[in-house]
């Protein structure tokens, strides 16, 4: 008998192990479980994380992911209301929210990411399709922009932020709302949608670059005709200044010259006609001293004898 | 096939009673590899978080740590303490995170600015793992989604700004804004990270456009030069001008002193002369008259003395100024 019940225990044994094996199974805090009946889910989705347990043999697990995913929308290149081609990159991140009807309609993620690339991309491209480029970029409605000093009063577009009525954050929040509805069906629920990369297409690119280049230019321009200016400015002042110095100095010189050459004539005229006798003598000394200064080796003197120095040479007598 | 050493293990051979001393040892082994299985070590920087059939548990800190062997707990770690990076639009090389840099870099730099320009924008976050439990559970890819969030982030920023900010004068208050924006996000998506700085690299216009945005620098550069040349020309003629003009000004002060002294003198001696002279003015005169003649007519270079009769003579002399 012995040797019987010994081989029945141990089968037994094995056979509530199995069982109990495929009757349990753990849920991860990351994961939610559907079960399923020949395929055909049963009963409410599992979504508190530890030990379950199911009919063994008859029920499968079908584990479905409970954390936030992300959608990375691919590039794709639409136009904006004013007909402005740009590439828009978009992501999202959404959940399972009820696994029965994504399991259902879905089955798996793979096919649940072509759903999201639909109506995402769709949604994306009505948005864009109705907003100017502007309201995709821009944010804040009234923001003043910081001005460059250097750049000074710029003209044109330079420095100038283009106003918007929407803005990113609406426009995004535009297509979110639009997109929820339609993924709230498959148990999706769509938590944001944002713009990651949006970017001109080649052709605006080069379009942009020539602006960006001719505005530069201006300013450069701009800057080296105002050095010009500013030059000739000072080339002018320095020419003013020259002038009036110069001429400042000349009438400074006659007019110290006058005076001094009035004082001098005063004292002479005063020393000179002091008396009748001052004047003939002042006539005869300045008529010797001009002999003196006149009358040099290139001279010829033709003297009578009549004259003062000679008349001794003719006749003493008579001279006397 | 090579003929291998031919070892074969013989059931029939093997004789089960000799492994009888050693059979003591087998609750040993097994002792020793419940502890092995059930003893863990948390590093430094690291918080584990530990799974009880995959339900969250509890946290592990660092040091020596049990948790309950044979699969039934599962400890994950965490590298809480460590600063983490992302790098956009560049790449350091020799990272080893591989959600350190993309290899998308141009397309993640370039960037469209409030003003309808194009930059070129390069950027780095630093972050850690604030919440262990909600990096691991909340979200499936918590890095992409950073980097996700973090290129947003900055291109709202910018597309707020002119090129001008974006490129120069408004570099930390972008950062700050940034920094701002993108923590708000993180909170908001549950990623447990905590964003500690986001710093602005190489901002850059779009390289066909660089070459333009140079010339205004040096145009700049240019208008200074200019400038500075033309009051480097003011400055150097109009101080040596008005030191000429002194010079002449102090010239005729020293004409002035010299005329007027000169005349002073002159006068002096004439009233000399003159006092002498009405002491007796005949002999005075006669004196100086004969005295001027002695000093001149040695001078002269042809003396003709002629008697007032002989006046005929005058035709025939040769007036000649040739030697």
């Amino acid at each position: 008998m012995k040797n019987v019940v010994a081989p029945i225990v141990v089968v037994v044994l094995l056979v509530g192990a199995v069982v109990a094996y495929s009757a349990a199974f753990t849920v991860d805090e990351t994961e939610q479980v559907i079960l399923t009946q020949f395929g055909k889910p049963v009963g409410d989705p599992i979504t508190e994380a530890g030990l379950h347990f199911k009919v063994p043999f008859v029920q499968d697990v079908t584990a479905i992911e409970k954390r936030i995913l992300e959608w990375d929308g691919r590039p794709i290149e639409m136009p904006t209301k004013d007909k402005t081609y740009i590439k828009v990159d978009t992501f999202g991140r959404w959940r399972i929210q009820d696994a029965k009807p994504y399991f259902l309609r879905l089955r798996d993620e793979r096919s649940a990411r072509s759903r999201l690339d639909d109506i995402l991309g769709s949604e994306t491209r009505n948005a864009i399709a109705k907003h100017e480029l502007i309201e995709v970029i821009r944010t804040t409605k009234d923001r003043e922009p910081a001005r460059d000093a250097t750049l000074g009063d710029a003209p044109g577009s330079i420095g100038v932020l283009y106003p918007i009525r929407m803005g990113r954050a609406k426009i995004e929040q535009e297509i979110f709302e639009a997109a929820a509805r339609k993924l709230k069906d498959f148990g999706i629920e769509l938590l944001d949608i944002r713009f990651k990369r949006i970017n001109y297409n080649e052709s605006v690119r080069q379009r942009i670059y020539t602006r960006m280049i001719s505005e530069r230019q201006q300013i450069a321009e701009r800057f080296r005709s105002e050095g010009g200016g500013e030059a000739a400015k000072i080339l002018g002042k320095k020419e003013k200044d020259l002038l009036q110095i110069e001429s400042e100095a000349y009438k400074e010189v006659q007019e110290v010259r006058g005076v001094a050459d009035a004082k001098a004539t005063q004292v002479y005229a005063d020393a000179y006609n002091q008396s009748p006798e001052a004047v003939s003598f002042y006539e005869f000394i300045k008529t010797m001293e001009t002999y003196r200064e006149m009358l040099d080796q290139d001279s010829t003197m033709i003297l009578t004898t009549d004259s003062e120095i000679f008349k001794f040479l003719k006749d003493f007598e008579e001279s006397n | 096939m090579v003929q291998r050493n031919e070892f074969r293990f013989d059931p029939n051979d093997f004789d089960f009673k000799k492994l009888k001393p050693f059979l003591f040892l087998l609750p040993a082994v097994l002792v020793l590899w419940l502890a092995y299985t059930s003893v863990y070590t948390v590093q430094a920087e690291m918080e584990g978080i530990v799974q009880r059939f995959g339900r969250y548990a509890r946290p592990a800190y660092p040091g020596l740590n049990f948790k309950i062997p044979f699969g039934i707990e599962k400890v994950t770690m965490v590298p809480v303490k460590r600063q983490l990076k992302q790098e956009f639009g560049f790449a350091t090389s020799g990272y080893t995170d591989k959600w350190q840099a993309s290899s998308e870099q141009p397309l993640e730099r370039s960037m469209v600015t409030g003003d309808l320009n194009a930059a070129l924008v390069e950027w780095v976050i630093q972050y850690r793992v604030e919440d262990p439990k909600a990096f691991l559970f909340k979200v499936r890819e918590p890095k992409d989604t950073l980097r996700d969030i973090s290129e947003a982030v900055m291109r709202t920023v910018v597309g707020d700004r002119t090129v001008d900010e974006v490129i120069t004068i408004g570099r930390q208050e972008i950062e700050a804004d940034a920094l701002e924006m993108l923590q708000t996000a993180v909170n908001k998506y549950e990623l447990g990270l905590s964003i500690d700085q986001v710093q602005l690299k190489n901002v850059n216009p779009p390289t066909p456009v660089q070459a333009s945005f140079n010339e205004v620098n040096q145009a700049q550069q240019e208008r200074e030069q200019m400038i500075n040349e033309a009051n480097g020309q003011y400055n150097r003629e109009v101080p040596r001008a008005k030191g000429e003009a002194d010079q002449k000004i102090q010239a005729a002060e020293g004409y002035a002193l010299k005329r007027v002294n000169e005349a002073d003198g002159d006068v002096a001696r004439f009233n000399a002369l003159l006092k002498e002279f009405l002491k007796a003015p005949e002999v005075t005169k006669r004196r100086i008259y004969i005295e001027t003649m002695k000093e001149v007519i040695p001078k002269l270079g042809k003396k003709i003395i002629i008697d007032d009769k002989a006046s005929s003579v005058l035709p025939l002399l040769q007036l000649s100024t040739d030697k």
